[in-house]
């Protein structure tokens, strides 16, 4: 057994739903209790999508167990059959409906019904979310791209499927057309987006293309493995997340393509470089971030934040098991040990530890960032109603890259602003604990209650070895709230390398020297 | 899947009961409000990763950095038996209490995997009780095979039950049902001018510190769906109070009239008492009627409030019934609301939502009733709806909000009317 308050991912079965709601004919029939019909909102209200998700929940009851309950999966099977006609029917259970053992793709199989039938075996009790929607996603391809005919190519342009993004993913729908408008500049067809708007029939002409293009390797990854062994199709390694990174995609997709990569290299649209080097973006320097997400946007977006912003990155994690081992070799590059962890308490603590100045992260990570009192920018699922925003809004692609630079410097003090802060940090109406001026008082220091970076700096044991003077201490909290931590860490940490146990006036200074950047 | 349509009586045309798909949530979404109401108690949910996950999306935003509830997530090794269960559950109960050292009760809360796999969790629940000093450990169940949504707070509450202290100076009423901290509030003080005072609610705000009752202890029902928690108070002796739910002016008054009846108090007294309220959510009401008055409404089973609030709806508001679903119909515990339904409607009990949606697009109402999981597709569709789960997790009892209970209704039609895109 495991505690967990907050969950970065729900069980296999949601996964397999976000394909099945992205894909446009097929329909979900899920061997399952009352109750687990609560995932139908996270599609209707946090994605706010304007039809159900297409599942039928078979709802059995405590009376059913024993009795009928394959019985009644055959009946609602029959009805959603005949209800929805969709082109092609998955079949799966939920974790309960896993306990009873009915074989709902035996019961599948032999019902008789037209279309084809995709039974999922998702591992509830030893799987998550993610590897559902890899899992469905593989087993729709394997199905369907194997049975369909594809009608001949009229297009001689170079072609490539795109592949991972789903429904309720971060930003898939407008990463999808941001890099959809790049391959085609490229002279690159895209035949099939998959799962994200495609048919059945769709899916059954993904043989059709040259090769791959991998969007979210952690949906994706297996679907693209096998199309590579079993009709020698190659796909993209790069995720082009940040300036860099999509140069680079562009190079590798135009290799595969066989086509001149230059149109795609430097776009008039591609801004954030210029305004990382415009003088006003010197405050960003060495801004310390922690990061953490699913792997591909973690890994994404540290190396954006570093070489794209000229942030330290200070923390690095995912909860992506199956990605530990990348995350873990870019932590180091970074100095760092990576957090691999799906306990929100765990991360939560690094991030005290890490005393960072802005937290890019997921919904959970924007939580504890406002309890700390931590500018924060939510870059991964898990998501929530506002990741889904109204305006074209992509982190993929050159335009993504813009909107990576907005959403990363918003959070943050404006360098004036900062300065004047450090300049006349007594004045009344300008106090240390003052917020950016441009986020309004929507964060200000809530309550007395809520705690203040100074304030979980204090109830760090490890470092209290030298006490404050009062001096010291009087002068220690003029320093604005924002960087005030990690000027108090140093100094102690400096008093504690140098065996001083009163930490006064000229300690701060000294340290303050000390550390300079 | 079937459906079998009985004739009843007491004025009401039909009785449609349904199964199949049910578009509605486990017992354990109580918890989202349970965790709030009680501020000494803890739930632990003995469950698989869904059940985490569902507490965590039906707690929408995720409000509160670190909640009173938590999931032990039920892994491979505990299914294989590698691991013993009640060692795990000791071991994570012992972390949870490191944690919280102000928990006094805790609740161990059952789920559809746990029951399915037949984890004994009162006999784990005695034992942790017996073993830690200060902590009362309850269990109950909130699984989906067992619990529908608000079932959960009566499986709940039910458990507090043979904990309640007797004595003879224990209270005199009994309120049963958890309600927001203001309405308990106004209660208070009219049931304070009333002369009553020693007034006991179920559940207390301090789970360890729950009312006293004794013999001659009267209960009433501020909420529909504790049929179990119910059927144990009157098991103990206890008189139950029948009236209609505390919805709406007339509603909260008949509820008022009714406890005074019980208690020998002068039926003057409640008038003088609840006048001013009565008057002022009247007149509020009223003002409501402009926008309400006539338009049809369609209620989808969630909390079992339904028929209080079609009762409110078309008793209070001039609203015309179509249909009103439920996940239960416990005749007893709502006759008072029942009896006073119009005639001519429809009156569902359980749910096959497919068809029940079919039913909705024919009629195609003023205002739909229904979930969050419905809410966006429908209006989609064209049809104005009103989230259900908001009648359950805002103030909605007692003269001061029952005009608040009409604007959840009004919003939806207003906001209609007002935009032009």
């Amino acid at each position: 057994m495991q505690l967990a308050l907050w969950t970065y991912e729900g069980p296999p079965h949601v996964g397999a739903m976000r394909v099945a709601a992205a894909l446009r004919d097929v329909h979900y029939v899920l061997h399952a209790p009352q109750g687990d019909t609560y995932a139908d909102l996270l599609f209707t209200m946090i994605e706010r999508s304007d039809r159900r998700p297409p599942v039928t929940y078979t709802t059995f009851q405590a009376r059913d167990l024993g009795s009928d309950t394959a019985d009644l999966f055959r009946a609602q099977l029959r009805d959603a059959a005949e209800r929805f006609r969709p082109a092609a029917m998955l079949v799966g259970a939920s974790c309960t409906a896993e306990l009873l053992q009915d074989d709902p793709g035996g019961l599948a199989r032999t019902a008789g019904l037209s279309m084809p039938i995709i039974p999922l075996e998702l591992p509830s009790y030893q799987r998550k979310e993610n590897w559902g929607a890899a899992e469905t996603f593989y087993q729709v391809v394997r199905t369907l791209a194997a049975a369909g005919e594809m009608p001949p190519a009229l297009d001689t342009r170079p072609s490539c499927n795109v592949l991972g993004p789903t429904a309720l993913g971060f930003r898939h729908r407008d990463d999808v057309t941001e890099i959809t408008r790049l391959l085609e500049r490229l002279g690159i067809r895209v035949n099939v987006v998959a799962p994200l708007g495609a048919s059945a029939a769709d899916i059954a002409c993904l043989p059709a293309a040259d090769f791959n293009v991998v969007l979210y390797p952690e949906i994706a990854r297996p679907t693209a493995l096998f199309l590579e062994r079993s009709l020698g199709q190659p796909y993209t390694r790069t995720i082009p997340i940040g300036h860099q990174a999509t140069r680079e995609f562009v190079i590798e997709v135009a290799a595969l393509a066989g086509v001149d990569p230059a149109p795609g290299l430097n776009p008039a649209e591609g801004r954030a470089p210029w305004y990382a080097r415009s003088v006003d973006a010197n405050y960003l320097t060495g801004k310390r971030a922690f990061i953490f997400g699913d792997a591909t946007h973690a890994l994404a977006l540290a190396r954006v934040a570093a070489s794209e912003l000229g942030f330290e990155v200070v923390g690095l994690g995912t909860y992506t098991r199956e990605f530990a081992r990348e995350v873990r070799a870019a932590a180091a590059s970074y100095g760092q040990e990576a957090i691999i962890a799906d306990d929100y308490l765990e991360v939560e603590a690094a991030i005290e530890r890490a005393a960072p100045e802005i937290v890019l992260g997921t919904q959970m990570e924007r939580h504890i960032a406002k309890k700390l009192n931590i500018p924060c920018a939510v870059i991964s699922a898990p998501v929530h109603v506002q990741d889904f925003p109204t305006r074209y809004s992509p982190i993929m692609g050159y335009e993504g890259a813009n909107v990576l630079f907005d959403t990363l410097t918003h959070p943050l003090m404006m360098g004036l602003e900062e300065h004047l802060l450090h300049m006349f940090r007594e004045d009344f109406e300008f106090s240390g604990d003052a917020v950016p001026s441009h986020l309004g008082t929507a964060n200000a220091p809530a309550s007395p209650a809520a705690q203040s970076p100074a304030d979980f700096a204090e109830s760090e044991p490890v470092i209290m070895a030298a006490s404050w003077a009062d001096e010291a201490e009087r002068e220690v909290r003029k320093i604005p709230f924002f960087v005030r931590a990690k000027a108090r860490r140093n100094t102690e940490k400096y008093a504690e390398t140098h065996g001083i146990s009163v930490i006064t006036l000229d300690t701060l200074y000294e340290a303050k020297a000390y550390y300079a950047r | 899947m079937n459906a079998a349509v009985l004739p009843v009586s007491e004025g009401l045309d039909t009785i449609l009961r349904e199964r199949g798909q049910r578009e509605v949530f486990c017992g354990l979404t109580g918890i989202v409000w349970l965790h709030r109401k009680m501020q000494d108690a803890f739930f632990l949910v003995v469950g698989s990763r869904t059940c985490a996950h569902l507490l965590q999306s039906a707690a929408g935003v995720m409000i509160f950095a670190e909640p009173r509830f938590a999931t032990a997530i039920i892994g491979e090794r505990d299914l294989a038996g590698l691991a013993d269960a009640n060692a795990e559950l000791d071991r994570i109960v012992a972390e949870l209490l490191a944690r919280r050292p102000d928990i006094r009760v805790l609740f161990l809360v059952g789920s559809c995997p746990s029951e399915v796999i037949k984890l004994d969790l009162s006999r784990a629940a005695r034992r942790l009780s017996d073993s830690i000093p200060g902590v009362r450990v309850l269990n109950y169940s909130g699984s989906g095979i067992e619990t529908t949504f608000t079932e959960g707070e009566d499986a709940c509450l039910a458990t507090l039950v043979p904990g309640l202290p007797v004595s003879t100076d224990g209270a005199d009423l009994l309120v049963v049902g958890a309600l927001a901290d203001t309405v308990e509030d106004q209660f208070r003080r009219l049931f304070a001018a009333m002369g009553v005072v020693r007034v006991g609610f179920l559940p207390a705000r301090r789970a360890a510190e729950p009312p006293s009752i004794g013999p001659h202890t009267r209960f009433i029902l501020a909420q529909p769906f504790l049929a179990e928690t119910a059927r144990l108070l009157a098991k103990a002796g206890l008189k139950r109070i029948s009236a209609t739910m505390p919805l709406g002016a007339e509603g909260t008054r008949a509820w008022f009239t009714a406890i005074a009846g019980a208690l020998d108090i002068p039926p003057s007294r409640v008038q003088e008492v609840t006048e001013i309220p009565y008057r002022r959510a009247e007149s509020a009401l009223r003002r409501m009627h402009a926008h309400l008055s006539g338009k049809s409404i369609f209620f989808f089973p969630d909390s079992q409030l339904e028929i209080p609030l079609a009762r409110f709806a078309a008793n209070e508001l001039g609203m015309r019934l179509t249909e009103v679903g439920t996940p239960y119909l416990h005749r007893a515990l709502i006759a008072e609301d029942l009896a006073r339904l119009p005639t001519g409607i429809t009156l569902s009990e359980g749910q096959d939502v497919e068809r029940q949606l079919d039913r909705c697009r024919a009629i195609r109402p003023d205002l739909t009733v229904c979930g969050l999981g419905l809410a966006n597709p429908l209006e989609a569709e064209g049809l104005t709806t009103k989230w259900s789960i908001e009648l359950v997790f805002t103030p909605i009892q007692g003269f001061e909000q029952a005009a608040d209970l009409a604007e959840l209704f009004a919003r939806p039609l207003r906001r209609r009317a007002r935009l032009t895109v």
